[in-house]
């Protein structure tokens, strides 16, 4: 390349690099300013005792460096709430991916038919407005005239009181989030199944292998990575359990309900102590974040094999 | 910022990058500066989207006062609003309504965001935490000058809006918790009277649980209320808080009494162990027998008599709260109307305050909510002496003592409310709750302990 | 075999649409029908005093044309921000484009909530509390728009972007005349889905806005089902209209939502 010719191509590159950021620029800025600034504040405002004192008089702030997570580690409710949400997550993970496997492999069989209007109608609740769902299903689990007592109580079940007992509330708001979710995942994993040549479904019935065995040696390996992506996805979602609780169960009964988040926006936009509030958002974000990484690495060392 | 439901994020991870080869292209000066003009007027178009939706309070000549209320008073106080705005030309009322529940929320997040009301009802237990913000405007000037005289309202009330030497509020509503009871199933189990101590009392619940069905009760208390309890406690010698109000005082022996008088109602089987919401319909279980007795408040005497049917009308009645040596004090409870002070039209909401706070006013206010007004002048009106059910509220409201005026109030409260749900439940017991609720308090308590401290130091 | 697949295929279709369907009937019931032991699946007489109850007491018609307004007015602002941002990741080269790329897909972990509370402030000082702009400028850009974008556009052929700039076309128009017509599906993904972001979205419009009559139709809804506990018709009828114009929209555009889907699950 000629000396001159590089100099041009250079310099149109510089060129083209600043048009690049006039591109990115609205973008970036937002993002900089409405998300990333913010959430170095919160990292600040987690150090200090900031409360409606402060509020009312900013002198009355004290810089009290990590006693917020001290505190918060040594009270008993931010264990429960710590508590609920892994319950949360245990036990709606596997359930939400259980259902959105089982619903992808049911629209991917080649028996299925009307394919398009179930995966619409299995997708519709993904797309409801939550408060608007959350109102009928308070209904739908109400003791005395809701639905799913009645279903049950044709089955010779005693009807359950929901909404008001410590025991059933999480699991009535796992029931939910459920419900309302799995729809996501399935069609994720039902693009991951359609990514699945055919020729080894074809070379497999001919060897004679059996559905099950179809699915156990050849769709689910297949599926893995994705499904090992989704996984990390939801759980990491998972976490930061909120919307349900706070329209259903306002973190009740007896706090069973009362998820991190939850706990966070109680102390931050009910009692205004923003610093106990933010310390408790970072705990979440470093657990979500340690959950992920361990997954993450487990995931690769599976597939490095 | 998407807050939707649990569990939605993205699907996927990076692919490769790309190259693209390099060619020769031009970037010319006008791009650069149109580019910039674009994300300018995009954000300029924004801006001014959210300045438009913020119209003027000032349009033209006509004042607007801008007033929240909450829950039955919010829906029916807009009724009330024509006729002053006819004694008032010029001015407009605007009224908002705010569900209880979140009404607390709205107001914090409002004054945080510098959007607070004119003019607003204020549970009367929240004024020290808005003085302590410094929310409000202080009233003392124009009560002076107006029509409110604070000598005609009931002292226990009055003295809930006074903190430090300001009056910070005119009490709108009194509200106060006393017994309502099913005289029939009293009469019933043998008992002519209502009781006037605690001792009559427990004996009243273990005559009607004696004779009542095996789903049936003697008292309701709500475990989502914290009234019945604060009530109880009240009742007792020993403040809430000690040291000016810098710890806890549950430990002491007149909160440990309150409280042990109110787990037993749960462990003798007198009250079920349950929230409100529970109960599917508290009137019509009360009108069906289902339990005798229920600490209650005003509005509750409209809803019976409108709820229940017309046979049932003789059969309940209302008394005063019993205390343990005769009768008790009770909470002072109701809501007030207080001024912020970021508002562009105070006179404007003062004169609101005063019309809301006639007598004549406060009577008709009555009859549309059932709200009982806090000026004893008003309670001379026929319609309110001969109300053979009100009587009791009038008694009792001579008896009443406000909660402690911290700001924390509020939170010190829900924690009381679960500490004694799990006493009531089970489990804990009394010397745990109270111990529990002693270094919760104190927790609590200890941001107000430091800024005393710092002012007594300047 | 076939009959249990379609089976299973029709009971989880039943599960998830059941609610959906009775929300539907229950808001036709008259009020105070829908308490009754056994739980009717039909409105006995159907009427509309729920919907009328709603548009003509309860404010709803204000409610919609604010989610109206609210929602068409942030996708259009944000699909501006996040595709020009999208293209710019994948076919425009500048410094440290891609460890910027990363870096934003790792912030995806944070929690929106974390921010929240700052940002309320933050927007006091601007004075945007309580306005539309307080709602939709936090909006704007999103890192997931600017992902699904980049990974579609990844798929735009470079001698198509080339032969333009040989031919001395500036990037701006090489991006209005060439790209964002190869880019209308992911566009119109993009649009669905923020159009379903800020349409459901309650808890930050609830925090912003004090005014009610700014309110969207969410968080009415909110407001109104912790006040009117015991009217369950009503607030059946309230959540019909919350959740029926993103249905229609969704049903209309689903094709380009699931295929925008996949595609980002695939390319990966």
């Amino acid at each position: 390349m000629i000396g001159s010719e590089r100099v041009a191509r250079s310099r149109r590159r510089a060129g083209r690099r600043q048009v690049a950021w006039c591109f990115v620029a609205p973008a970036l800025l937002v993002i900089a300013v409405f998300f990333v600034l913010p959430v170095v504040a919160a990292l600040a405002i987690s150090l200090t005792d900031f409360d409606i004192y402060a509020l009312a008089d900013l002198s009355n702030l004290r810089v009290v460096g990590l006693r917020n997570y001290v505190e918060l580690l040594q009270r008993p409710l931010f264990w429960k709430a710590l508590g609920n949400t892994f319950y949360f997550v245990a036990a709606g993970v596997p359930l939400s991916l259980g259902a959105s496997l089982g619903a992808a492999l049911l629209l991917n069989s080649k028996l299925a038919r009307f394919q398009s209007f179930f995966r619409t109608a299995l997708f519709a609740p993904v797309v409801t407005t939550v408060v608007a769902v959350a109102v009928i299903w308070r209904y739908l689990l109400g003791t005395r005239y809701g639905f799913l007592n009645y279903a049950l109580s044709s089955v010779g079940i005693a009807p359950i009181d929901w909404l008001g007992d410590p025991r059933f509330a999480m699991p009535a708001i796992i029931l939910f989030a459920v419900w309302k979710n799995f729809g996501y995942n399935m069609i994720i994993l039902l693009a991951g199944l359609q990514n699945i040549p055919n020729e080894l479904y074809e070379a497999a019935r001919i060897d004679g292998a059996s559905a099950f065995a179809r699915l156990r040696f050849i769709t689910l390996p297949m599926l893995a990575p994705i499904l090992s992506i989704v996984a990390i996805l939801t759980i990491a979602g998972y976490f930061q359990l909120f919307a349900e609780p706070y329209v259903m169960t306002q973190g009740g009964p007896l706090q069973s309900t009362l998820s991190v988040l939850y706990l966070m926006y109680e102390e931050g936009f009910k009692y205004w102590n923003l610093g106990s509030a933010s310390a408790v958002a970072f705990l979440l974000f470093l657990l979500i974040f340690a959950v992920t990484l361990l997954q993450t690495r487990a995931a690769r060392g599976r597939f490095a094999r | 910022m998407s807050s939707g439901s649990t569990g939605r994020r993205a699907t996927s991870v990076a692919g490769p990058p790309q190259r693209a080869s390099p060619a020769p292209a031009g970037v010319s000066e006008v791009a650069k500066r149109r580019a910039w003009a674009v994300a300018q007027l995009a954000l300029a178009l924004v801006v001014v989207a959210g300045l438009l939706s913020s119209c003027s309070r000032h349009a033209s000549n006509v004042t607007t006062i801008r007033f929240w209320a909450m829950g039955r008073e919010g829906e029916v106080v807009t009724a009330l609003v024509p006729e002053f705005e006819r004694a008032h030309p010029g001015v407009r009322v605007v009224v908002q309504q705010l569900p209880w529940t979140a009404a607390h929320e709205k107001l914090l997040t409002a004054f945080a965001g510098d959007s607070t009301p004119d003019i607003a009802q204020l549970g009367n237990t929240w004024i020290p935490e808005f003085v302590a913000l410094g929310a409000l405007s202080p009233l003392d000037a124009r009560i002076v000058k107006s029509t409110v005289d604070p000598k005609d309202y009931f002292s226990g009330i009055w003295d809930t809006n006074v903190v430090g030497e300001h009056v910070y509020g005119v009490p709108w509503y009194v509200d106060t918790r006393l017994l309502f009871y099913r005289r029939d199933a009293l009469e019933a189990a043998g008992i002519h009277e209502a009781p006037a101590s605690w001792t009559g009392w427990v004996k009243a619940l273990a005559a009607i649980k004696a004779r009542a069905a095996p789903d049936h009760y003697a008292i309701l208390l709500p475990l989502n209320e914290v009234e019945p309890l604060l009530a109880l406690a009240l009742q007792q010698p020993d403040p809430l808080l000690r040291d000016g109000d810098r710890y806890g005082n549950f430990e002491s022996d007149g909160f440990r009494r309150a409280l042990a008088f109110y787990v037993d109602m749960f462990r003798r089987g007198f009250a079920p162990p349950i929230t409100a919401s529970q109960m599917s319909n508290v009137w019509t279980e009360f009108g069906r027998g289902t339990f005798a007795f229920y600490i209650s408040g005003p509005w509750n005497i409209g809803e019976f008599e409108r709820r229940l049917p017309a046979e049932l009308q003789n059969t309940w009645a209302t008394a005063p709260l019993p205390g343990p040596s005769g009768p008790g004090a009770s909470i002072a409870g109701g809501s007030s109307l207080v001024v912020f002070r970021e508002s562009p039209v105070k006179d404007a909401a003062w004169q609101l305050v005063e019309y809301l706070s006639r007598p004549d006013i406060q009577l008709r206010f009555r009859e549309m909510t059932g709200d009982l007004p806090p000026r004893r002048s008003a309670w001379r009106d026929p319609a309110l002496a001969n109300d053979v059910h009100a009587r009791a509220f009038r008694d009792q409201l001579e008896r009443v003592k406000p909660a402690p005026k911290v700001p924390e109030w509020e939170r010190i409260a829900d924690e009381m409310r679960n500490v004694a749900e799990r006493a009531a439940r089970g489990q804990w017991t009394v010397d745990e709750a109270v111990r529990e609720l002693d270094a919760r308090t104190d927790r609590i308590l200890e941001k107000r302990r430091w800024l005393l401290a710092r002012a007594s130091r300047d | 075999m076939g009959i249990i697949v379609n089976g299973l295929l029709f009971a989880g279709a039943a599960f998830a649409l059941f609610p959906l369907l009775w929300m539907l009937a229950a808001s036709f019931m008259a009020p105070g029908e829908a308490s009754t032991y056994p739980p009717p699946l039909l409105p006995a007489h159907p009427t509309l005093a729920n919907y009328r109850e709603l548009f003509a007491h309860a404010g709803m018609g204000r409610y919609l044309a604010n989610s109206i307004l609210l929602a068409a007015a942030a996708t259009a602002l944000s699909l501006v921000f996040n595709v020009m941002a999208g293209y710019a990741f994948a076919k425009l080269h500048f410094r440290g484009r891609e460890r910027l790329f990363r870096l934003m897909l790792g912030a995806l972990v944070i929690p929106g909530q974390i921010a929240m509370v700052p940002l309320f402030l933050m927007l006091k000082h601007m004075g945007l509390v309580d306005t539309y702009g307080g709602v939709i400028v936090p909006a704007l850009a999103s890192i997931f728009g600017i992902f699904l974008v980049r990974q579609y556009a990844l798929s735009i052929p470079d001698d198509l972007l080339e032969a333009a700039r040989i031919d001395g076309a500036s990037e701006w128009k090489i991006f209005g005349a060439v790209v964002v017509p190869l880019l209308k599906p992911i566009i119109i993904t993009l649009a669905v889905f923020t159009l379903l972001g800020t349409w459901n979205d309650f808890m930050w419009p609830l925090i912003v806005l004090s005014d009610q009559n700014l309110y969207t139709l969410p968080v009415a809804l909110a407001s109104l089902s912790r006040e009117h506990v015991q009217d369950n018709e009503l607030m059946m009828a309230g959540s019909v209209l919350t959740t029926l114009p993103v249905l229609i929209v969704f049903l209309a555009l689903q094709r380009y939502y699931m295929q925008g889907l996949m595609m980002g699950a695939v390319k990966g």
